[in-house]
């Protein structure tokens, strides 16, 4: 006969199996507090250094366009290698191996909304559209995330409703764009990183 | 005799079996290598304990190839599923009755 205490490991083993195969649970809060972070940097840089502000639809941007492209793919790798990193770590402390099928289904959700994504905006931005690829990346993200968060905490499914709306929004108000950017990958990255570190990792 | 004396499984007995079919409770199919990941054992180990769920038809197959791979996918049959939760059933049986 197995002790008590054995069938209570069982069940917490059963737990813990139908969770790990099923969702992503190794993203860190920190990776989000860290993205808003790189964001808002990136948003002032923008803004103060290369007086870049779209105002309209299609947007003559001052000089330096490509200077401001290159600095959002830097954020992007940034935010992206600082979330890989932080994941890894925090599947080594569970235990887990941060590389499996339930972290390729959530990536493949993510990627499938980025991509179609990435490439209307590269087509926005040789047709001179620049006013609409902030809000269209606020868009797009917000879907991903809508997307992949049958795949990780619940919590993500209303970070990705969020960055919809304020993308829909500053499609509206062009004017204001890269101030609901910093606002949707800035602060609510931020925001959203406290709040998942404190409900999860402490 | 398959069920033991306090109504639990044989097959589940053994805490691999229990985590293949945890998984596969959740998961419509599972690849053997997503499987090996989850439950970090050896291949023969996995395959042996893949077997006998088999043979008790809690479990089943579906056979592709992949880029001319052969793939194998397991995903849970009915009777697999309604034995799996029986044996959470009893498991909260005897942990209540026992507190």
């Amino acid at each position: 006969m197995k002790m008590e205490r054995d069938y209570t490991r069982d069940i917490s083993e059963i737990r813990s199996m139908m969770e790990r195969s099923s969702k992503f649970l190794s993203l860190s809060g920190w990776a989000g507090i860290m993205a808003g972070i790189y964001a808002l940097a990136g948003a002032y840089i923008a803004y103060s250094v290369f007086h870049f502000n779209p105002d309209e639809i299609i947007y003559n941007a001052p000089s330096g366009l490509p200077e401001v492209i290159f600095l959002a793919i830097l954020i992007l790798i940034l935010a992206i290698g600082t979330a890989v990193f932080l994941s890894c770590k925090k599947a080594n402390k569970r235990g887990e191996k941060v590389w499996n099928a339930t972290s390729r289904w959530f990536l493949a959700s993510m990627a499938v909304p980025l991509a179609a994504g990435g490439i209307l905006i590269l087509v926005l931005l040789s047709k001179g559209l620049i006013g609409l690829i902030a809000p269209l990346t606020l868009l797009f993200y917000g879907l991903a995330l809508f997307n992949a968060s049958k795949f990780t905490y619940n919590d993500v499914k209303f970070l990705g409703l969020i960055q919809i709306a304020l993308g829909l929004t500053s499609s509206w108000f062009i004017e204001y764009s890269l101030l609901f950017w910093a606002i949707g990958f800035g602060v609510i990255h931020i925001v959203y990183g406290i709040y998942m570190h404190l409900r999860y990792e402490r | 005799m398959k069920i033991s004396i306090n109504g639990l499984h044989k097959a589940f007995e053994n805490r691999i079996r229990l985590g293949i079919m945890s998984a596969l409770a959740v998961n419509d199919k599972l690849d053997f290598t997503s499987l090996k990941e989850y439950l970090d054992v050896t291949d023969g180990n996995l395959a042996s304990h893949l077997k006998r769920l088999e043979k008790e038809e809690f479990i089943d197959v579906e056979k592709s190839f992949i880029d001319r791979k052969p793939n194998t996918k397991y995903f849970i049959t009915e009777e697999g599923r309604a034995a799996f939760e029986d044996h959470l059933k009893v498991l909260e049986k005897i942990i209540k009755s026992q507190k």
